[in-house]
């Protein structure tokens, strides 16, 4: 039994000129499980995250939040229903402080006069940022110097870290290990259960099939722009993901959701 | 029923360390000592004449106009932008004001010397003057921001024409009849023995630092200026911070332009070609960042003493004057060249 779907993708089509990028996607991820969508290159997985955050939007089909149709029509009002993306590109300002990137675009503001006449908290947010990075296990060498002096595993943990602070609801993390070494990688997948733990639901886009294995507690497989398959975790194996994705097997398919 | 491992709930020590402290005295603050050993030396040299309380008050007063536009390039360069402008817009501001305030104190074109014009003639010169500069930096923002044409051509363009259009109200020649009130109360004036121009050159820099430094402003600056894709991604406005911000840069050479004509008692048409590079030299000897997102007031204001005090401190020993260009020139490379080291350095890890 699963719980029910905290966001939902129904018959989405997405055309890029004679290429069917999505032809009727089907998707699902419930709050507070991490949900792995895998599948080849061009199975139109960077596509239906797009369309899922507000960035794109889909020829057909609708998308369900919390049971309800909603329309995204762009990054904005997705981030106002909870939803946010942790890009690959990261999207931090390098210069600035941890703190600040936390803040960006929502800075906090003094109280009174001060604050209406545009006067940024500096101590509230640090003290917010260091409470939420406490909260989140992620530990940085200072929370005040810039991002660039960072490693690769906490600069994602930042952009992780800024996502979880301000989407309540879903985020969705494309590739967030790809570039990182296998104990960076390890504390960014931590980082990931804590947001799960919280009640987020997560999605994660990975072609690390053990990596996915790990962290996952559901996978749904895209192929040619369909959903073909879907398996809690317990029940997947390389093979059976790799099967999948490549033939879109029967066997696979067939697996009770 | 997750299994997942709960790191140390702990951040590490946030206070800065003393090495820390030390990197930022020394990269940051290294321009800093350089003015400080600079008037150490011409002040041990030769206290007399270096040290003497005229000699510093004039320093300032050739701080100050350059000070006001240099405050504007910082916000500028930190956007990751550039104004080269700044002096013609000056100039532009400066005709003007100085033709509006001229004809409302009923005197002729040709008219030399000064005018009777009070304070309200020169209230009327100065809203003139800001709104000359406000308008040439809107039109850089709006052409850097919406357009997207490259903040140089576009900087280049505007100090062509601002030049141009100013030549042209004029036929080129100066216009050298000003209030009385703005040359003696202002260009001359004092308060409480301080130069006005001087207190109007150090409330701007203040000023500039509050909202640079502590609002949300200037956060935006930062943000715009170290990643413009995270910035808009943030929700941050960045067409409207960019106007924002050339605007202010107009606009503060609006205020350079009354305070040049209140210092000179005459428009400067030919005076003002190399301010853009002034200035730019200035907030870059200042440490901020040709790159963006990195940067301070406090720095421009060191920028824009070092090439001042070295000029007056070599005339003072009798060093022919062009060797001041010659070592600013070489302070200039060498701070962009620790910048880009500081840089790397911090990339590195
Ligand atoms: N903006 C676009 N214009 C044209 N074709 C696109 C565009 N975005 C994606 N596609 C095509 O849609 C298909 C799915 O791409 P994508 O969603 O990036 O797949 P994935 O992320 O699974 O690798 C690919 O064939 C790709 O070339
Ligand atoms: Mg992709």
């Amino acid at each position: 039994m699963t719980a029910p779907p905290l966001l939902e993708a129904r018959g989405i089509r997405r055309r890029f000129g004679h290429v069917h990028a999505l032809d009727g996607a089907d998707f699902s991820v419930a709050a507070g499980e991490i949900c792995a969508l895998v599948g080849d290159n061009g199975a139109g997985k960077s596509t239906l995250v797009k369309i899922l955050s507000g960035a794109d939007r889909p020829d057909e089909g609708e998308i369900l939040l919390a049971g309800e149709k909603v329309r995204l029509e762009s990054p904005a009002v997705a981030q106002r229903l909870g939803i946010a993306t942790v890009y690959q590109d990261l999207a931090l300002a390098p210069e600035l402080a941890p703190f600040e990137n936390l803040f960006l675009g929502r800075e906090a503001m003094r109280p009174g006069l001060l604050g209406w006449l545009g006067f940024v908290d500096r101590s509230a947010m640090q003290r917010r940022a260091a409470e939420q990075f406490a909260d989140l296990g992620v530990r940085l060498r200072s929370a005040r110097v810039p991002i660039s002096s960072l490693s690769g595993g906490q600069r994602q943990s930042v952009a992780i870290a800024r996502a979880a602070m301000w989407a309540n609801r879903v985020i969705f993390m494309d590739e967030p290990t790809a570039a990182l070494g296998v104990v960076q990688t390890g504390r960014v997948l931590n980082l990931i259960r804590q947001v799960r733990d919280r009640g987020i639901a997560v999605v994660l886009i990975s072609h690390n099939m053990p990596q996915v294995l790990e962290v996952a507690d559901r996978i749904e497989v895209l192929r040619l722009g369909r959903r073909v398959a879907r398996f809690a975790a317990a029940e997947a194996s390389v093979e059976r993901l790799v099967a999948a994705m490549t033939s879109g097997s029967a066997e696979a398919a067939r697996t009770p959701a | 029923m997750t299994a997942a491992i709960h790191p140390a709930r702990e951040t590490e020590a946030d206070a800065p360390s003393a090495a820390e402290r030390w990197q930022h005295l020394l990269g940051g603050g290294w321009i800093f000592i350089l003015l400080l050993a600079l008037i150490a030396i011409f002040a041990v040299l030769r206290p007399a004449q270096f040290g003497s309380s005229y000699n510093l008050s004039m320093l300032a007063v050739n701080a100050a106009i350059l000070l006001v536009l240099s405050v504007g390039q910082t916000f500028v360069i930190i956007a990751a932008g550039i104004d080269l402008s700044v002096g013609t817009v000056l100039v532009f501001a400066s005709i003007t004001s100085a033709l509006v305030m001229l004809h409302l104190s009923g005197a002729s074109g040709s008219t030399y010397g000064t005018t009777s014009g009070g304070w309200g003639v020169v209230l009327a010169g100065l809203v003139v003057a800001l709104l000359s500069g406000a308008f040439w930096g809107a039109v850089n923002g709006v052409l850097v921001a919406v357009a997207r044409i490259p903040a140089l051509i576009v900087t280049l363009g505007t100090f062509g024409m601002a030049l141009g259009f100013a030549q042209i109200m004029t036929n080129g020649t100066d216009v050298r009849a000003v209030p009385e009130t703005l040359v003696d109360r202002i260009g001359a004036g004092t308060l409480a023995g301080i130069p006005v121009l001087v207190l109007i050159a150090v409330a701007t820099a203040a000023l500039g630092g509050v909202v640079l430094h502590l609002t949300r402003f200037g956060v935006h600056v930062f943000a715009v200026g170290s990643n413009e894709e995270a910035a808009r991604r943030s929700g941050i406005d960045v067409r409207a911070r960019l106007i924002a911000i050339y605007t202010l840069s107009g606009t503060l050479a609006g205020v350079a332009a009354m305070m040049s004509t209140a210092r000179f008692a005459t428009t400067t048409i030919g005076g003002h070609a190399m301010d853009n590079l002034a200035t730019i030299s200035a907030v870059v000897l200042g440490g901020t960042s040709l790159f963006g997102g990195i940067g301070s007031i406090a720095g421009t204001v060191v920028g824009v003493f070092i090439p001042i005090v070295l000029l007056n401190g070599f005339v003072i020993l009798g060093i022919p004057p062009f060797w001041q260009t010659v070592a600013t020139g070489a302070v200039l490379v060498l701070a962009v060249w620790i910048d880009q080291l500081k840089r790397r350095a911090r990339e590195r890890g």
